[in-house]
């Protein structure tokens, strides 16, 4: 059988810094993967998945080097590092306009109800992600915490085959770390996607995900259950130092 | 064989006008991310100011000429920089956009209507006449022009590359953050430029206004063919933009003599459109990577 | 009255690329005139109808946006905006040089105007009704437009590109759009210009047109659907009321732009907003 998405011996050059270095690991369908690593580590390289050498496969398909329209459409959404909404627009628009692509053909969106017909699963999500209070108001005027939630919102709108998140809690205080991991772990049971999240934060994703890789320097150094990852000699010296 | 080879001479001087203007474009898009419309005006206004200094307070053309340096320097560099740029940078590219097109649109109709609607005849500071070589003939005005914007070119290419001041403009233009970084007063660096800028348009009006006359509207062809140089040279490249000029200049002059001179714009324009037809495929990446960063 | 009416036709257009899509186009006029002379020449030289000639000079204008745009938009803002302002510049040319066909400098003269069901619309009144009637009509569509999921693409666009097409729009496909059915709004606009004039020649065109047009756009409050409605008050109105101020009133225009840019960058309309938001504050 072939895995859900694979990951075949990615480098990635940028001038003389190798910054992926021969990464290779494989995500089955439903999982949770997390990628840990010190900063420079590649781990977000790694996310872009357009190396310079190896390749990607997704349900059997190569998806190395796609634009992110193609992945779209294939079933890959993403988080960001940086925020990344729609300033100008509403939450619920932003959530609407994250999934509207996904519905009929263009051409018949034009004459399709302002909302798209995706306004009841929208509110559904706003709902979940406690953003009620403020669905219309535009997305540019919260805080970066309420916005943080928005963009991942964003990424599940479509009910995607394979999520990448990107820090997803960068800037984000404790609190919400955990609302995130209960989103996380609910959006996982009900929508059965994979995720692959990327995180410098150890307890989120030692927590959250079953199976984690840890990156230092380009390369994979260690590979497992959390638990084995985290009593790991070289991942504690590479995090801590000697 | 001689026709040719004056039209590309001649060609080659209204070229290096336009050169002088494209210059101070690309070093102002450098610099500070100002796309200015007002380019043309910027020469139009100095044109008008040594004629003021000429006719009325009876100076000397040379006197005339640094004196509306200076107050260019003051207005159209400091001034403009302050008032309009300063305050505009943070809103980015269309805002300040627009703002120059108003600054194009008010200067040029107060000087139509605060001074002159006429065009008014402008001395040439070379002597008139042609320089015979036996069938060939160039006219002394193209000759100083050439030799003018050419001691100009390289006055600023060596102030650029080998002072201390003009590698650390360089190093401001090329990362603002970095140069700040290494201690460089960013914000004096791109005044210079500014400065500078406004130099080259008062050289710029010296050598075009002769055969252009001053007249209110007289930027707005010359805004537009340094617009069209400082693109086909690459836009930020600042030897981009003499080339640019260069080749408009020729091609105007051939296309005016051998083709139409109804179209005497358009293969300039040909070209301009050609070049933003096949660099946006290879610039692409670039410009993803710059919107990614804002 | 009448000509802003026909003004704010490409006005709104031109809000579609610049206020709702992102996009700096600087040839408006281009298509404007494009628009006019389709009128001129289909209706003065071959007697087509009206009618006729507009759904002709809405779909030509929609094709020439779209083998415009589809080279220089595969980069944002900067190649769009310069290859808008070059089309305009050889529109021009080809509309002062082309003598057989534009009537070069001395344009076209002679054109009629529509009658609509057997009614004439040849006086003035009538004819700015009728107008009237039509730019509300396109004003709907485009609200209609603007209201269905491709205004949210387009807004989302704007906003962020590069998360837009993470989320799956096709932002080249829908910038490509916005320009075209911007242009086609201007060549709509142009169809009535002739039909109101009666003569249309280059100068009417004139890249200046298009930065004026554009200006308009943004004093009103790009991106806001009644902006274009004010600039073009105050592009096209108010010089006629406040003729004595002559030449001036340009020069006053100019810098009026420069200080509202730097205390309103969002436009005339964006007042409301600050006032709204300052309120709120207390």
């Amino acid at each position: 059988m072939t895995p859900f998405l694979e990951v075949r011996d990615m480098k990635k050059q940028c001038g003389a810094v190798k910054a992926v270095d021969g990464v290779a690991m494989s995500v089955g369908p439903g999982e949770i993967v997390g990628v840990i690593g010190p900063n420079g580590s590649g781990k977000t390289t790694l996310g872009q998945i357009k190396p310079t050498a190896g390749s990607v496969e997704f349900c059997g398909e190569d998806i190395t080097g796609m634009s992110p329209l193609e992945l779209s459409r294939r079933g890959v959404g993403r988080t960001f590092q940086t925020l990344q909404v729609f300033v100008k627009l509403s939450v619920r628009d932003n959530l609407i306009a994250a999934a509207q692509e996904f519905k009929g053909t263009m051409p018949g969106r034009l004459f399709a109800a302002p909302d798209a017909g995706l306004g009841h699963h929208a509110d559904e999500m706003i709902e979940l992600f406690r953003l009620k209070h403020v669905a219309y108001l535009p997305a540019g005027s919260l805080s970066y915490g309420q916005q943080k939630l928005i963009d991942i919102a964003m990424a599940f709108m479509p009910a995607p085959r394979l999520v990448l998140l990107d820090e997803p809690c960068a800037g984000v205080n404790p609190s919400l770390v955990d609302q995130l991991h209960d989103l996380l772990v609910e959006l996982n049971k009900t929508q059965g996607g994979s995720f692959v999240v990327i995180e410098h934060n150890m307890d989120f994703i030692m927590k959250l995900c079953p199976h984690v890789v840890c990156m230092v320097e380009g390369k994979v150094l260690a590979e497992g259950p959390p638990k084995e990852v985290q009593s790991n000699r070289q991942v504690l010296e590479a995090y801590l130092g000697n | 064989m001689a026709d040719f080879l004056q039209l590309i001479i001649s060609g080659t001087a209204t070229g290096a006008i336009y050169a002088l203007c494209a210059l101070g474009f690309t070093l102002l898009w450098q610099a500070s991310g100002t796309i200015n419309f007002a380019q043309g005006e910027f020469v139009m206004l100095p044109a008008f100011m040594m004629l003021f200094f000429i006719n009325t307070a009876g100076l000397p053309l040379w006197l005339a000429f640094l004196l509306t340096c200076l107050v260019a320097m003051l207005l159209l560099g400091y001034t403009f920089k302050r008032v309009i740029v300063d305050p505009l940078i943070r809103h980015g590219v269309i805002p300040m956009v627009i703002a120059t097109l108003g600054l194009s649109i008010g200067v040029k109709q107060l000087t139509k209507a605060g001074v002159t609607a006429q065009a008014m005849p402008f001395n040439s500071p070379f002597p008139d006449g042609l320089l015979a070589l036996g069938d060939f003939k160039v006219s002394y005005a193209d000759i100083g022009t050439l030799l003018m914007a050419g001691l100009i070119v390289i006055g600023l290419q060596l102030f650029l590359n080998r002072t201390v001041t003009g590698r650390a403009m360089q190093a401001v233009a090329q990362n603002t953050d970095a140069a700040k970084v290494l201690g460089i007063n960013v914000q004096r660096m791109v005044l210079y430029v500014f400065l500078i800028n406004a130099v080259l348009a008062v050289v710029a009006a010296l050598l075009v206004t002769p055969t252009y006359l001053a007249k209110f509207d007289m930027g707005e062809s010359i805004g537009l063919k340094a617009f069209y140089a400082a693109i086909i040279g690459g836009f930020n490249q600042t030897r981009g933009a003499l080339l640019g000029g260069v080749l408009v200049g020729v091609l105007e002059n051939l296309t005016g003599a051998y083709i139409s001179p109804a179209y005497k714009e358009g293969v300039a324009l040909l070209l301009f459109l050609v070049v933003i037809c096949s660099r946006s495929t290879r610039s692409c990446r670039y410009s993803s990577r710059t919107t990614a960063s804002t | 009255m009448t000509l802003l009416c026909v003004y704010l036709m490409a006005a709104f257009g031109l809000n579609l690329i610049v206020g709702y899509a992102g996009q700096m186009s600087i040839g408006q006029a281009a298509f404007y005139g494009i628009g006019a002379y389709i009128a001129g020449i289909l209706m003065v030289k071959m007697g087509i109808s009206f009618w006729l000639v507009l759904p002709i000079a809405a779909v030509a204008c929609f094709a020439i946006g779209l083998a415009l745009g589809f080279p220089a938009l595969r980069v944002q803002h900067h190649y769009l905006a310069f290859a808008t302002l070059g089309f305009n510049v050889l529109v021009f040319l080809v509309m002062r040089n082309e003598e057989q066909l534009t009537g070069g400098t001395f344009g076209i003269s002679n054109i009629p105007r529509p009658s609509l069901f057997g009614w004439s619309l040849d006086g003035a009144l009538p004819f700015f009704y009728f107008a009237f009637a039509s730019v509300i009509i396109l004003a709907l569509v485009l609200w209609w437009l603007l209201r269905s999921p491709w205004g949210r693409a387009f807004a989302a666009l704007r906003d962020n590109p590069i998360r837009a097409e993470s989320t799956g729009v096709n932002i080249t496909a829908y910038t490509l759009l916005a320009f075209a059915i911007g242009a086609a709004c201007a060549g709509i606009g142009g169809v009535y210009l002739a039909a109101l004039v009666n003569f249309i020649e280059p100068g009417q065109f004139h890249l200046s047109v298009s930065l004026m047009m554009l200006l308009a756009v943004i004093v009103g409050g790009s991106g806001r659907f009644f902006g274009p409605v004010l600039g073009s008050v105050v592009v096209i109105l108010l010089p006629e009321w406040l003729r004595f101020l002559q030449d001036w009133y340009l020069a006053i225009f100019g810098f009026a732009v420069i200080v509202l840019m730097v205390f309103l960058p969002g436009g005339l309309l964006s007042l409301a907003d600050r006032f709204k938001a300052r309120g709120a504050a207390k």
